[in-house]
C-alpha cells in the first residue's frame, strides 16, 4: 500500500467513526448508543495511528487539509440519520474493511492490532446483518449503498471479494477521488475548533 | 545509576487511568525497560488504539521516571505487541476482586461459556451488550446471581 492509499484508508477511518459519533445519545436503543460511541472511537484511534505512520503531527494531517486533499471513499461521507441505512453502511464498511486490513497484515504490525479490534465491529454489524437482512427497508438501504461500498475498494481482487461476499452484482462504483456533499458539511464541523483556535485549544 | 529492575519496581506504582485498581505493569501495557547510563526508554503498547488514557499513562511513566533521578524517553508502539493475555495472573485477581471479568485467553474468545461472574463464579452469564463504558470492556449478565457485570474484552 503506497501513502496515498494509506492516507485514503485513514480517512475513511477518521470520517466514518465522526459519522458513527453523530449516534451518541440519539441512538434508538440504549445498547446501540453505547456501541455506536465506542466503534466511533476505536475507528478516529484507528485514523490517528495511521496518520502517525504519514506525519509526526497527526491533528495537523487530520483536520488542516482542504476539501480536495482528503481521500476517503464517497460511503463515509454519507450523512445518514436513518437506522437501516446505517447499518447498512456499518455492514458493508465492515466487509470491505476485514478484506483490505487482511491483505495489509502481513506488511504492516499496526493492521494486526486494528484487525483484533475491528472484530468486535464485525461481530456488531453481522448481528444486526442476521436481525435486519430480511427486512424491506434494510435490503433496500444496501443496495443503495452498493456502489459506494465498491469504492472503499481498488478495482480487482479486493473488489471482487467484496462481491463475492456481499452477494450482490458488479456495478458502477462510486469511486474515491470524488466526494459528495457530505464532506464539506462534516469538514466544517470538526475543523471548527482548529480554525477558531489555530494556536490550539486549551481545556 | 538505576537499574532496570528498579525502574520496573517504580512503574508498577501507576495506576490504570481507567481502572485504578490495576497498575500499568499489571495490565502489560509496559513493552520494556531499557536503562542506558542517566536515561530510561521504557516502550508503551496502548490497549485500544482509541485509548484516550494514553497521553495520561506518558506523564505518568515521565513522572516515575524522573522521581528515580533519570531521563525518560517514553515510545509508543503501536503492533501487535499488547493483547490481554499480558495482563499477570495478580493483575486478572484484582479486576476480578473490583466486579470486573478478567478477559478470556485469546484462543477461547468466543465461547460464551468461558465468561465468568466475578462475583458468585457462575458460567451462566449472557452477552448484553459487547460495547460498554470504555473500549475495552463489554457488558454481561450473570444468570447465576442476577447480576450485571463487566467484562474486560478479549484482544
Amino acid at each position: 500500500m503506497n501513502e496515498r492509499e494509506l492516507l485514503g484508508l485513514a480517512d475513511d477511518e477518521l470520517i466514518i467513526g465522526w459519522r458513527d459519533s453523530e449516534w451518541t445519545g440519539i441512538a434508538p436503543l440504549l445498547e446501540e448508543d453505547v456501541a455506536f460511541s465506542s466503534i466511533a472511537q476505536n475507528e478516529i484511534g484507528h485514523a490517528r495511528a495511521l496518520y502517525e505512520l504519514l506525519s509526526d503531527d497527526a491533528d495537523a494531517l487530520a483536520f488542516d487539509r482542504s476539501l480536495d486533499e482528503y481521500r476517503c471513499a464517497p460511503l463515509v461521507e454519507l450523512k445518514l440519520l436513518d437506522w437501516a441505512h446505517t447499518i447498512a453502511r456499518r455492514w458493508l464498511y465492515e466487509v470491505a474493511d476485514e478484506i483490505r486490513i487482511s491483505a495489509l497484515k502481513e506488511s504492516l504490525p499496526l493492521a494486526v492490532k486494528i484487525d483484533r479490534e475491528e472484530t468486535y465491529h464485525r461481530m456488531h454489524a453481522e448481528m444486526w446483518h442476521e436481525r435486519l437482512r430480511n427486512a424491506p427497508q434494510f435490503r433496500e438501504a444496501v443496495e443503495e449503498l452498493w456502489p459506494y461500498a465498491l469504492g472503499l475498494l481498488p478495482a480487482g481482487e479486493q473488489r471482487d471479494a467484496l462481491v463475492s461476499r456481499v452477494g450482490l452484482a458488479h456495478v458502477e462504483a462510486v469511486e474515491r477521488g470524488t466526494h459528495t456533499d457530505g464532506l464539506p458539511e462534516i469538514w466544517d464541523e470538526m475543523t471548527m475548533v482548529r480554525r477558531s483556535a489555530p494556536a490550539g485549544a486549551q481545556w | 545509576m538505576v537499574t532496570a529492575e528498579q525502574v520496573w519496581e517504580k512503574l508498577d506504582e501507576i495506576p490504570d487511568p481507567e481502572i485504578p485498581v490495576i497498575s500499568l505493569v499489571d495490565l502489560g501495557v509496559i513493552r520494556s525497560v531499557d536503562v542506558h547510563e542517566s536515561h530510561v526508554h521504557v516502550e508503551l503498547t496502548p490497549t485500544f488504539l482509541g485509548c484516550p488514557a494514553l497521553d495520561a499513562m506518558k506523564r505518568a511513566l515521565e513522572d516515575k521516571v524522573r522521581e528515580l533521578g533519570a531521563v525518560p524517553e517514553i515510545e509508543v508502539v503501536n503492533d501487535d505487541s499488547w493483547g490481554t493475555d499480558k495482563i499477570t495472573a495478580a493483575g486478572r485477581e484484582k479486576l476480578r476482586a473490583a466486579g470486573l471479568a478478567p478477559p478470556a485467553p485469546r484462543l477461547l474468545q468466543l465461547q460464551s461459556a468461558v465468561h465468568t461472574c466475578p462475583y458468585c463464579g457462575s458460567t451462566d452469564t449472557a452477552l448484553e451488550n459487547l460495547f460498554g463504558p470504555t473500549p475495552c470492556r463489554s457488558l454481561r449478565y450473570c444468570n447465576g446471581c442476577s447480576q450485571p457485570f463487566e467484562q474486560f474484552k478479549t484482544i
